[in-house]
């Protein structure tokens, strides 16, 4: 009995599937995890490994089609209510009533949990301080930050002080800042004995946990502490510099390499995970050992260890392989027109020199954009030249997404200069927008059109004709592997081949410039580490890349960015240039999240002196 | 039940509404624009329909018989010189009836035979020119009255209709189709606001984070019917107090049956409204539906404008799966004919039996799961 309570959930045997028509999905197989008391326990996996049906089961809203979940000792089957009584759950999208004052929804949560009114004001007030929110109880949630809210959705669960907290991703899409905000009122709960269930995305929170439970397909990788999974990597992480060569170059031949299982943009270097000890280091290069992250053991475990240097097989299993054996393109297969120059025929090549060239092909100068009194832009300028990947960072309503739509021309500007491809965005919006290619948050497909029909109304909406349309629809279906998948609905596609469809739709017509709006929001590490390859590819092919994302780390696969916060600038350059702006003595090695921290934080007391 | 978690749910769909001007606009903008629109705009009756007069010779006999219609607040006479004209005039649209006293009219009728007069009617609107039929019919039958009167002769007539008209005696009407109004606006702020206001608790996943505390799905559903009940009862007070004062319809019945009676039918089209969005968890979707399947049927089948009687025998049998019908033959029985119990209490039984079906199938519908 004593061991049993000591667990405050117990999966045993779970089987979960969800019937949409004749589809069905197995969520879950065969799981069984426990979650301990009085600790923080991460749930981890990629997209579609069942993390938010894991917390759904634990909440007693959905029940298991095999096998037992309890709760608290409660049968989640028979006790949903008693259950329900006790815990506090936060969804990815937790509910608060945007037409509500924040004090107005912590008052309706308070009466929904049945917190006694004699409580009620000195707990409302304990949690205002907790989450640093008592300035804005009159404000409406609608009107509240990204992560405001957040805090305020995570406040309303943790009303009656529950026993078991389970959180569903509470972290994703917020700012740095709130990020560490909820995660140090996640520690303090845990110092008052509470039990936590979180699940996440970002692999470096991890490290915070307690205990890790590692999801794959549904089932249950491994469950241990963050350190037992990074214990058997030690000795296999490495930095690796070269004097000579560009870094993304360099990420490209320690990829090909032999027992190099990740490769990936850090710092001044690149970062490595070896499948075995020792390193071969080539000439030129500084091979410096660093500790184990668990982004690495998280790497280690879901990819299939594979033959580098030459792809896997295609999509032998696609559910899985898709992720890790991205056919990536080669620059030299890349056809994309990057030049001034008329459109080359498909299947020509293009050399990738062409990056060398310093002409701004986009110029941005003192633009603004207001909402009625509301200023989403202020004053910003930037420039990017041709052939780069250029970011454009921030938290949600840093002011991104309306900097990119006046880009795109879709948004008029309030004023300022705006040039894209050597056109006057806000003079010839059409000639400026036939130059682009747009792929869209969530990926704007046709969901009930099949893979080819999407290919080829884009084809048609981009006025592509006769051979040319026949060259551009056999390029798209080549370059991005989508043969097998022609005829499937793009609402079945698995989301890899929906992201290379949208990258193929938006190539069709052969742009200088990319837009890329948020690709790899809501996408897992393996599959991002497979776009960011392939745009890479596309820059060297002379393509323009202009991406946004609110990944701190994603900022390294820039050239150059610009980090925003509440429509300004905070800071514009190369990823190195801006962390070095950040480096102070008890921090030498800033990550970009770091800077960005210290930057925002900088950027605030300078107003508030202004002030 | 749990009191306190009831109270946290009506006050916040209080001050949803409140701060949601498009819940506002559903429930009082609409019923006010509906009832101006169909008490002002909207009149089954003809009024001074224009109508194009011909007559070739006009004389002391053609001139009596046009008095008639100079006098009839049907009619705004139009006289036209030739027959061809009236017949442009008619097709162009000016007019929408021709009435054509040829030149031997006066000569026929002194030597005491049939005088023979033209009509001609646009029947595109068939309803419309039965009843300008009709009322010519009774200019000259009124005319020939009167000239036999003065000839001193008795008309033989052997059958005379004295028609009394009752329930509605000034035939207004607008006295029957601002009560019918009142069902569709209440169909209205019951079903499409309900379907709605769930179906974005869904969309916008507070619904989720609602159903992980312990709130239990009675008090979810009862957290809904209770603000939408009282605001639809408001509707209904704006619309009674609208008609009575406003359009001087009468209300022979008693108030408090028609509160009574209302507040059957709103049950019914709130659990329609809950049902659908139940069913639907998506506001677009829930919005299409309800308009579909409670205000439309409401509109076109209840018997508000249409006459049931004169459907064909399918769509009338369909027409008792649309409780508006029921509710509709009670306004219109309490605001014109009085507490006619045998009607009431049959319709008002066929409400409470839908209502419990409505309901009851929500209620098993809902359960506090995501599956």
């Amino acid at each position: 009995m004593s061991a049993k309570t000591e667990l405050a959930l117990v999966l045993a045997g779970v089987d979960k599937q969800f019937r949409q028509g004749k589809r069905s999905t197995q969520a879950l197989t065969q799981l069984s995890v426990q979650v301990q008391r009085g600790r923080i326990t991460g749930l981890m996996g990629p997209d579609g490994a069942g993390k938010t049906t894991l917390m759904r089961l634990a909440a007693a809203l959905l029940h298991p089609d095999a096998g037992e979940v309890q709760v608290l000792g409660l049968d989640t089957r028979t006790q949903a209510s008693l259950i329900q009584q006790q815990i506090g759950y936060m969804p990815q999208r937790f509910g608060l009533y945007e037409e509500l004052s924040l004090r107005e929804n912590l008052d309706l949560y308070a009466d929904l949990q049945g917190l006694p009114d004699a409580e009620r004001a000195a707990r409302c007030a304990e949690l205002l301080r907790l989450t640093a929110l008592s300035p804005f109880a009159a404000r409406r949630a609608g009107d509240l930050s990204g992560g405001m809210k957040q805090k305020l959705g995570l406040a309303c669960t943790l009303l009656r002080a529950p026993t078991l907290l389970l959180l569903d991703e509470p972290t994703v899409g917020v700012d740095p800042i709130s990020r560490r905000e909820l995660w140090s009122i996640i520690q303090t709960l845990h110092g008052q004995g509470a039990t936590v269930l979180v699940s996440t995305a970002y692999l470096d929170e991890a490290e915070r946990c307690d205990d890790i439970i590692l999801l794959d397909q549904g089932r249950c990788l491994a469950q241990q502490p963050p350190a037992a999974f990074t214990a058997p990597l030690a000795g296999h992480c490495w930095r690796v510099r070269h004097a000579g060569m560009h870094r993304r170059a360099l990420q490209e031949s320690l990829l090909t390499r032999p027992g190099v299982r990740d490769a990936t943009l850090q710092a001044e270097g690149v970062r490595v995970l070896l499948a075995e000890n020792p390193p071969q280091p080539a000439p030129d290069e500084d091979w410096q050992p660093q500790p184990p992250r668990f982004e690495d053991a998280f790497i280690s475990l879901l990819s299939p260890p594979s033959t580098p240097g030459q792809p896997a097989p295609a999509m032998s299993t696609p559910s899985r392989d898709q992720r890790a054996s991205d056919p990536v393109p080669r620059s030299s297969a890349v056809t994309v027109d990057g030049g001034m120059a008329p459109a080359p025929r498909a299947g020509s090549t293009q050399p990738p020199a062409a990056t060398s060239s310093s002409e701004p092909v986009i110029e941005v100068q003192n633009l603004r954009r207001s909402f009625g009194s509301f200023e989403a832009v202020k004053d910003i300028s930037f420039s990017v030249t041709r052939g780069e990947v250029f970011g454009l960072l921030g938290a949600n309503g840093a002011g991104k997404t309306t900097t990119f739509r006046m880009l795109c021309g879709l948004l008029p500007a309030s004023s300022g200069v705006l040039r894209v491809a050597g056109v006057d965005v806000r003079q010839a919006t059409a000639t400026a927008r036939a130059r682009i290619g747009y792929v869209a948050q969530k990926f704007a497909l046709y969901g009930n059109l099949s893979t080819q029909q999407n290919l080829h109304f884009f084809a048609s909406a981009y006025g592509l004709r006769g051979a040319r349309r026949q060259a551009r629809l056999a390029w798209a279906e080549q370059e991005f592997a989508l043969t097998d998948y022609l005829g499937t609905n793009t609402g079945a596609l698995p989301l890899g081949f929906k992201q290379r469809l949208a990258l193929a739709c938006a190539l069709m017509h052969e742009p200088r410039i990319l837009f890329l709006d948020e690709p790899t929001s809501g996408v897992d590490p393996l599959a991002r580490r497979a776009f960011w390859r392939r745009i890479n590819h596309l820059a060297e092919s002379g393509v323009t890349i202009m991406v946004t994302t609110h990944f701190m780390d994603e900022a390294e696969y820039c050239d150059h960015l610009v980090l925003m916060s509440r429509g300004e600038v905070l800071a514009f350059g190369s990823p190195q240039a801006i962390r070095a702006q950040a480096t102070t003595p008890d921090h030498p090695e800033p990550s970009m999240e770091d800077a960005f921290v210290q930057l925002i934080q900088t950027h605030e007391s300078d107003s508030r002196q202004a002030a | 039940m749990n009191r306190q978690r009831l109270r946290g749910l009506i006050r916040k769909e209080f001050l949803q509404v409140l701060r949601d001007p498009s819940a506002i606009a559903i429930a009082f903008v609409l019923p006010v624009i509906l009832l101006l629109l169909f008490g002002y705009g909207v009149s089954l009756d003809a009024r001074e329909v224009p109508i194009a007069v011909v007559i070739d010779s006009p004389t002391p006999q053609t001139a009596s018989f046009v008095a008639g219609l100079d006098y009839s607040p049907y009619f705004a006479p139009r006289y036209v010189a030739t027959a061809a004209a009236a017949s442009e005039a008619l097709m162009a649209g000016q007019v929408s009836g021709i009435l054509w006293l040829r030149g031997d009219f006066d000569r026929l009728l002194l030597t005491g035979r049939t005088a023979p007069i033209g009509v001609w009617l646009n029947a595109v609107d068939a309803n419309h020119a039965t009843l300008l039929r009709g009322y010519l019919e009774g200019v000259w039958q009124d005319w020939m009255l009167i000239q036999a009167e003065t000839a001193g002769l008795a008309l033989a007539m052997p059958v005379v209709a004295e028609p009394r008209i009752w329930f509605n005696p000034a035939v207004r009407s607008r006295d029957f189709l601002v009560p019918g109004l009142i069902a569709v606006i209440m169909t209205l702020i019951g079903a499409l606001l309900t379907a709605l206001v769930i179906a974005r608790e869904w969309e916008r996943g507070t619904m989720e984070a609602l159903m992980a505390s312990p709130v239990t799905m009675g008090e979810i559903l009862l957290g809904k019917l209770i603000p939408y009940f009282l605001l639809g009862m408001g509707g209904l007070l704006l619309s009674v107090a609208m008609a009575v004062w406003l359009f001087q319809v009468p209300l022979v019945g008693s108030f408090w049956l028609l509160v009574l009676c209302s507040a059957l039918f709103l049950l019914v089209a709130l659990g329609m409204g809950l049902l659908i969005s139940t069913l639907a968890k998506n506001q677009f979707v829930a919005g299409q539906v309800a308009i579909i399947v409670t205000f439309l049927p409401a509109f076109i089948l209840s018997g508000f404008i249409f006459d049931i009687r004169s459907m064909p025998e399918a769509v009338q049998i369909i027409t008792h799966l649309v409780a508006a019908r029921f509710y509709v033959a009670i306004l219109q029985t309490l605001f014109l004919a009085g507490n006619v119990w045998p009607l009431i209490l049959t319709n008002a039984a066929a409400l409470l039996l839908m209502m419990l079906i409505f309901l009851g199938i929500t209620r098993a519908k809902s359960r506090k799961r995501l599956d």
